[in-house]
């Protein structure tokens, strides 16, 4: 398999009234070709304004990209000019967002928002995008394609709307799809609908997936590998066995043991993260979650570390006390 | 449609349960409202947002009330709570009957009868200090008339809650999500209530800090009696919390039972579908689950399906299922299903 997305080093810098805020900080990832990644964390951890930034859409003057490289099929995009990075959004990377409604255009028809990429992206006639767009309606199981092209977004359901959004982010045969919390606004039947049809349709037409959710579950069926992100840096990676059976980062571990599960006995009391999330207009110099960790030793306080190997091959965790992670972590129950 | 009509009690685990008593029981609840005929003339509809719920709750037990957007879960808590009119229906708390209360004892019964909202941000005055947020409810029912004593019950509530005093100077967009929600539960607690309802208090929230507001909620249960009732979609989160466990499905409950009954063995085909799609964070039991993804979608509560409002999407529906309603019927010993086939 071949890199397909290489983000090196990557950093976004916010400027806000209580100062800089390093919304991701220095992070490294790749996707391989035909994977699916999972970039996992909480609200403000920085998962987002990657995603953003990968596509060049950080707003400025607040935001901005202040270092790092994002080759995407060896190309950095960080360099390219707004025309050719126009060209990669959409027709070489698609993407997904949470809220369909918002992403979609209210008085645009569902088949001309379809058309309308395949018309410029690819070249095609009106006759042939109206073609290939009943067929991608009929990929993302829409029922009855000709008529629900005519319609718009508002007589769509929450689903069929991520159906469509689903659509639109393959139109153009892509080779990456972004999903930013793709299901997270979705019930939970029809949640495990979208996530079926995203699996099965990366298998089919092998493209990648970054899935980029806060809810551990959603990604433990679908991630090939998966990334842990706390106060804009990386904390932890690893294949999505690694990770869920053999955490080596107190937040990971910490994540996986607050969430009460459905296939265990029920506890008598859950077992929450003490503390708040970070503010990251005011990091504490040394690891970001030291204040809440339960692991934490005085070197935590004003030493920051890096990610580095741990048990299986390409497991990393960023954590002084990762081995002793290893001795004292009984299985997750 | 009601379920054991002639019964001493109406309600499925109501008065005739053997243990408990009764703090608020719901009768024939009925809620639509009307929609469209209006100025831009789109046609009439009556949206039956919460079609003949009933359901009792006994003091100091949390009933959980599950189920997806739209199914009614939200608005059968402000019937409750009295911030909507039910079209029909009681709602019997401490014995009387809210929906005939005068609106001077409406206001006296209201202290004992709380709400956390999901979002506590929307739900605090962003000009108040945390102080004054729960200073107001305390002067308004008039608990405790001396400012000195309020400020110290507010020391009091903080405290409570796991905050710290000086969180009292502080407003709302100064505080942190789970922050923010020990405020809104502080601000339930400040009038002394009975019976809180939870409206999907922790959805907002981050994973890490969802498990220090139910460890506080579970904590306050046991030192102050409350009872709950607890309006959420997240299963997992619900069968933590609950004793008992309603699912509700387009303006109905399809099944209510005891928690360990209902998640152990689940007898409503919709509450199998639920389960079945609750992603589980573990890649092993993942890879070895059998998946049976729910086709369709909820139907529209402007126009339920006939008979049986689930059949339309039901793997085992059959002829009967179109026609029928079917009745909530006690299947097994306090584990009441509204299925013709369970």
């Amino acid at each position: 398999m071949a890199t397909l997305l290489d983000v090196r080093n990557l950093q976004t810098h916010f400027l806000t009234g209580g100062g800089v805020v390093r919304a991701v900080d220095g992070v490294s990832w790749d996707v391989q070709e035909g994977e699916t990644v999972a970039l996992v964390g909480e609200s403000g951890c920085g998962k987002s304004v990657t995603a953003l930034s990968i596509m060049r859409l950080v707003a400025p003057p607040a935001g901005r990209i202040a270092g790092g490289q994002v080759l995407f099929k060896g190309r950095d995009l960080l360099t390219l000019s707004e025309e050719e990075m126009r060209h990669v959004r959409g027709r070489e990377i698609g993407m997904v967002f949470q809220e369909p409604m918002t992403s979609l255009n209210p008085v645009l028809t569902i088949g001309r928002q379809l058309t309308e990429g395949l018309e410029i992206h690819l070249g095609m006639s009106p006759a042939d995008a109206r073609q290939r767009a009943e067929e991608l309606l009929g990929l993302v199981g829409i029922p009855d394609p000709g008529r629900r092209l005519r319609q718009y977004p508002h007589q769509f359901s929450g689903g069929m709307r991520q159906r469509m959004m689903i659509a639109m982010a393959l139109a153009c045969n892509p080779s990456l799809v972004l999903a930013d919390e793709p299901t997270t606004a979705l019930d939970v039947t029809i949640q495990a609908q979208i996530l079926e049809l995203m699996k099965d349709l990366s298998r089919r037409l092998g493209v990648a997936m970054l899935i980029i959710t806060h809810n551990l579950g959603v990604v433990a069926r679908y991630a090939d590998r998966v990334n842990v992100m706390y106060a804009g840096r990386i904390i932890e990676r690893g294949t999505a066995h690694d990770i869920y059976h053999a955490p080596r980062h107190p937040y990971t571990l910490g994540l996986l043991r607050s969430v009460p599960r459905l296939d265990e006995p029920r506890r008598a009391r859950l077992a929450p993260i003490e503390g708040q999330p970070p503010d990251l207009t005011r990091l504490p110099p040394g690891c970001a979650f030291a204040p809440r960790c339960a692991f934490r030793v005085e070197r935590c306080a004003h030493e920051a570390p890096s990610l580095g190997p741990i048990g299986a091959a390409g497991h990393v965790s960023a954590c002084w006390e990762a081995a002793r992670l290893e001795r004292e972590h009984e299985p997750v129950r | 449609m009601s379920p054991s009509a002639e019964a001493p009690s109406t309600a499925p685990g109501g008065a005739a349960a053997a243990s408990g008593e009764v703090l608020l029981e719901v009768r024939h609840l009925v809620k639509h409202f009307s929609v469209g005929g209006g100025f831009f003339g789109g046609p009439a509809g009556l949206v039956r947002a919460v079609d003949d719920v009933s359901f009792a709750i006994r003091r100091g037990e949390t009933l959980g009330l599950v189920g997806e957007s739209g199914c009614g879960k939200t608005t059968t808590g402000r019937c409750i709570l009295q911030l909507e009119r039910p079209t029909r229906g009681q709602v019997l708390f401490e014995g009387r009957d809210l929906t005939t209360v005068d609106p001077a004892e409406l206001r006296t019964v209201r202290r004992r009868l709380q709400v956390i909202f999901q979002d506590p941000y929307s739900s605090l005055n962003p000009r108040m200090t945390v102080g004054q947020i729960l200073a107001e409810p305390i002067a308004v029912h008039g608990i405790i008339p001396s400012a000195r004593g309020r400020r110290e019950r507010v020391r009091e509530l903080l405290h409570r809650v796991g905050l710290l005093p000086q969180h009292a100077d502080r407003y709302p967009h100064q505080l942190s999500g789970g922050q923010r929600q020990r405020v809104g539960i502080a601000r339930a607690l400040a009038v002394e209530p009975t019976l809180i309802v939870c409206d999907e208090p922790v959805s907002a929230l981050d994973v890490s800090i969802q498990a220090q507001i139910i460890n506080l909620l579970e904590d306050l249960q046991a030192e102050l009696g409350l009872t709950y009732l607890f309006i959420a979609h997240d299963l997992a989160v619900v069968r933590h919390i609950s004793d008992r466990v309603a699912v509700m499905y387009l303006g109905k409950i399809v099944e209510i039972a005891d928690r360990v009954e209902l998640y152990e063995r689940p007898l409503h085909p919709y509450t199998r579908a639920l389960l079945a799609a609750v992603p589980i964070p573990d890649p092993q039991v993942e890879a070895t689950r059998a998946r049976q993804v729910l086709g369709g979608e909820v139907p529209s509560p402007l126009n339920p399906p006939s008979g049986c409002v689930f059949h339309p999407r039901c793997p085992i529906a059959v002829e009967r299922c179109r026609g029928e309603v079917p009745p909530l019927r006690e299947i097994a010993p306090e584990h009441w299903a509204a299925c013709l086939l369970a």
